[in-house]
């Protein structure tokens, strides 16, 4: 099975690791993208997923870890990795 | 750099105004932060009220010009005279309208013992808004097309003619206006072409993200000490107000072809835009340093420094590696000027600062 499919079996396109490999990342979620000089700040989920997203960490695997780190049921927690990640990707491409 | 005597430099553009300032004082800010006291800063200016020429930290003598559109005579005039009281090193335009007489002064100023780092005419003439297309192709840079127009009935139906609002309108040496519709286009054609003259230029408009890159081309081909900005608030008129050092090679890559291009010598800025699939138009480029300069200082890359040891033919200031996420943030503040200054600038064109009295 791709590890990249969501519930329904659609399968989701992730952020590149590349293009998010630049972005400069405080442990107060300030994040700074030094090519286009934009800065956002994100929360402790935000950045978790951030993290693992540069790391180039599939779904299945995001989602199973924020369940364990922040006590969310794996529904809530794919729908949020998926809406971030299709901000992400939207905003670096 | 060490100098067995002090060295005078003189820079144009102290008119460090707010919703557009020029670039002269934060020149003078650059050169007194690298030199010291080494060098002596003579302000030059054109109206008795520009900030930069009462900034006593930066400026120790100012002075007035003939204004560029007296002639290249009167100009010359002038700056002789100037150069007769404060005997100049070295000349630092920072206005554009000034490049076109002075890069051809050059020599004859250089003949009376004052040195310049500036393009030649012809470079400075491929630069120009209406040639931006011929050179963009050369140096394989994508830009907006533009065309130059002279009559505002081009706006009566240009839409039908596949230009869209909105559009930019601008001068052919400054100043440019989106315009959203026929009232708007009319009105900035008019008021442009009353300014700057004919023709007036016609461009897409790109949407995207504004970049600016300020370096200094080095006559050969070579781009040297690129910084590049991106405006994070502007001013009315489009101006930085603050802004951010960011660093990507596909930038620094798009400003060396131009610069190889062109074979530019001396200051420069690259005005480009990023565009919703990530590429970089050229919107245009200056013959100068930009107003936000001092950023330069802040990344460890003293421009204005680098510049001068390049004119002596001095080794060049170290400069640090591209430092990207240093912010710049102008602001308001008033200079006390006592009334004495003002007097001399007024009547007799110069004026000695304060705090160079004995």
């Amino acid at each position: 099975m791709d590890n990249n499919q969501d519930r329904q079996g659609k399968s989701l396109e992730l952020p590149k690791p590349e293009n998010l490999m630049r972005l400069a990342l405080s442990d107060s979620g300030f994040v700074f993208d030094p090519v286009s000089g934009n800065s956002f700040s994100v929360n402790g989920s935000g950045m978790a997923i951030l993290r693992r997203l540069q790391q180039g960490t599939d779904l299945t695997r995001i989602v199973a870890s924020l369940c364990e780190e922040f006590e969310v049921d794996a529904l809530a927690a794919e729908r949020d990795v998926i809406e971030f990640a299709n901000l992400l990707r939207n905003t670096f491409r | 750099m060490k100098h067995d005597t002090v060295l005078t430099v003189a820079i144009t553009g102290m008119n460090a105004v707010p919703d557009n300032p020029g670039a002269g004082l934060a020149v003078a800010r650059c050169l007194r932060e690298a030199y010291g006291k080494r060098i002596r800063i003579v302000g030059l200016g054109y109206d008795a009220l520009d900030p930069g020429l009462h900034r006593r930290e930066y400026c120790d003598s100012a002075h007035l010009l003939s204004y560029p559109g007296s002639g290249t005579d009167a100009f010359f005039a002038r700056l002789a005279e100037i150069h007769d009281i404060e005997h100049i090193d070295f000349l630092l335009p920072c206005l554009d309208a000034e490049l076109p007489l002075l890069v051809n002064l050059a020599p004859r100023l250089a003949e009376c013992g004052i040195r310049s780092f500036l393009p030649s005419p012809e470079q400075l003439a491929r630069r120009a808004k209406d040639r931006l297309a011929e050179l963009t192709r050369e140096a394989g840079v994508a830009s907006p097309e533009t065309l130059p127009i002279t009559h505002a009935d081009f706006f009566h139906d240009c839409e039908r003619k596949d230009w869209p609002f909105p559009l930019m309108v601008k001068g052919v040496f400054y100043d440019a206006r989106v315009a959203a519709n026929r009232e708007e286009a009319e009105i900035a054609f008019r008021a442009i072409a009353a300014e700057w003259g004919l023709p007036v230029l016609v461009q897409r408009r790109i949407t995207g993200e504004e970049c600016n890159l300020a370096g200094i081309g080095d006559g050969s081909g070579a781009l040297l000490g690129e910084v590049m900005m991106k405006k994070r608030a502007t001013t009315s008129r489009g101006k930085a107000w603050a802004g951010i050092s960011i660093h990507d090679e596909e930038l620094a890559e798009t400003a060396r072809r131009l610069v190889a291009a062109l074979k530019w010598k001396g200051p420069i800025e690259i005005e480009v835009m990023r565009d919703n699939q990530g590429v970089y138009q050229l919107i245009e480029i200056n013959p100068r340093f930009p107003a936000w300069i001092y950023l330069s200082q802040g990344v460890g890359r003293n421009l204005p420094a680098l510049l001068l040891a390049l004119a002596l033919g001095e080794a060049p200031p170290a400069l640090l590696p591209p430092r990207p996420g240093m912010l710049f943030i102008r602001y308001a503040q008033e200079t006390i000027v006592p009334l004495s200054s003002f007097e001399s600038l007024m009547v007799d064109g110069r004026s000695e600062l304060e705090s160079e009295k004995p």
